[in-house]
């Protein structure tokens, strides 16, 4: 089956100024689209040829690996955003992050440090785990925490292509403002 | 080789001479054989230090953007210093040999391996670049380049590919290995080829940065496009300098 790049759920504009249109414009529009043609490009004749992106996430190795969480991962991150993010999350998703981490903003402080420190390119997740708490995993390129049966609940890029035409050098100031983007309802949506 | 890591007055002074008394290169400089000390890592109180860029932060133009030289060395290049002296302060580390580290890399800190490399692979990188540079190697180091890739278009291509290919951060290298081969190889994130982490080890005589702060704010996504421009400001004589001491 061939993928294809989901829409983006908002104007490429949306999101400034945390994220501006230019940024969209090539993370969305060139790395993303980029990750869809080359999975396109590897399936024929492999095994994964009909699976599932969840599928090839967890089973596959290498360049479809690489190429299907990188589009699976951008899709999730895309969705995570609203224009009119920010704020806190509310009802049962707050009582879950308020259980694993103590308060929301300790769990805040976490997330940021663990996608600050993460060495290189990669993914800061929210997950729950197999035993229905929350806690953050690091993940580098393009891993994806399904793949150790993990469910992701939010996501923060890393790769310095999600924030560099924006903040350069400064990846604390890009994931401080990335809170104010965020989509609670839907992240609540994914438990 | 060694010589790089020792703390010299001399190559602080002269590295801070040569970067002060900076002239607009002209043409007639073109891979003649400056003879300059190696960068300095350390400092004279013997702590890791920033060394001064060997050339202006636009020498480079129009390949690698001035911005970017001044992000990529005032700024990532700082932090992997500030980071390295915090992670060996009070440890054994801080009077070894970055080398004798890099060696058994496997058996220290991620915090020294991520900014020891950092420090050695940015040092290393200013000084294979020039301004006015690029053309081709002769010598003894175009030989060998022929004899193992058969034309010196059929490197170029396969580093070009390691670069294109490497996934993540990482950099990509020319090195002469322990029987004096030389060999194209690539390492993520900041490890090089000295470290025994590393898939094919030797000593890297050439190396290019494809984090993507190497090369995002002029290519953004075309990598491909930097690695290519990138030949235009290879610094032969520095690397064939390094491949006689390697083989020597």
């Amino acid at each position: 089956m061939t993928h294809a790049l989901p829409k983006l759920p908002y104007e490429p504009n949306a999101l400034e100024p945390v994220i501006s249109a230019k940024t969209i414009e090539f993370h969305y529009g060139k790395h993303h689209q980029a990750y869809v043609n080359n999975l396109n490009k590897l399936l024929p004749g492999s095994p994964f040829e009909s699976a599932s992106l969840e599928d090839i996430i967890k089973k596959a190795e290498g360049g479809i690996f690489n190429n299907a969480a990188q589009v699976w991962n951008h899709t999730f991150y895309w969705e995570s955003f609203s224009p009119k993010g920010g704020a806190e999350p509310k009802g049962k998703l707050m009582e879950a992050i308020e259980e694993a981490f103590g308060s929301f903003s300790k769990f805040k402080e976490e997330f940021s440090q663990a996608a600050a420190t993460l060495f290189g390119s990669g993914w800061a997740w929210l997950v729950k785990n197999e035993g229905e708490k929350l806690e953050i995993v690091k993940e580098s390129n393009a891993g994806n925490p399904l793949r150790s049966g993990k469910k992701p609940l939010l996501t923060c890029d890393v790769w310095e292509h999600a924030y560099y035409l924006d903040y350069q050098n400064r990846r604390p100031d890009y994931i401080e403002s990335f809170w104010k983007l965020v989509n609670w309802s839907k992240v609540e949506s994914r438990l | 080789m060694k010589r790089i890591y020792k703390i010299m007055m001399v190559a602080v002074v002269s590295a801070f001479a040569f970067s002060a008394c900076q002239q607009p290169a002209n043409q007639n400089e073109t891979n003649n054989n400056q003879t300059k000390e190696p960068l300095a890592m350390k400092d004279q109180s013997g702590k890791y230090a920033l060394p001064e860029l060997p050339y202006a932060h636009d020498a480079l133009e129009p390949y690698i953007d001035k911005m970017t030289m001044e992000i990529h060395h005032g700024k990532h290049h700082q932090a992997y210093v500030t980071n390295l002296n915090n992670a060996i302060a009070g440890t054994e580390m801080e009077k070894m040999d970055l080398m004798d580290i890099f060696k058994n890399m496997s058996q220290y800190p991620a915090a020294v391996r991520n900014n020891g490399g950092g420090h050695w692979n940015h040092t290393f990188f200013w000084e294979i670049m020039a301004p006015n540079a690029g053309g081709q190697p002769s010598g003894k180091l175009l030989s060998a380049i022929e004899k193992r890739f058969e034309s010196f278009d059929k490197f170029k291509e396969e580093f070009a590919k390691a670069g294109a290919t490497r996934f993540g951060s990482g950099w990509a290298w020319l090195i002469v290995d322990a029987n004096g081969e030389l060999q194209v190889t690539s390492t993520p994130n900041q490890d090089n080829p000295f470290m025994d982490v590393a898939d094919v080890k030797g000593q890297p005589i050439l190396g290019v940065d494809v984090w993507e702060h190497a090369y995002y704010l002029k290519y953004q996504n075309r990598r491909p496009e930097y690695l290519e421009n990138f030949w235009s400001v290879v610094n032969w004589t520095e690397v064939a300098r390094r491949y006689e001491e390697a083989v020597k």
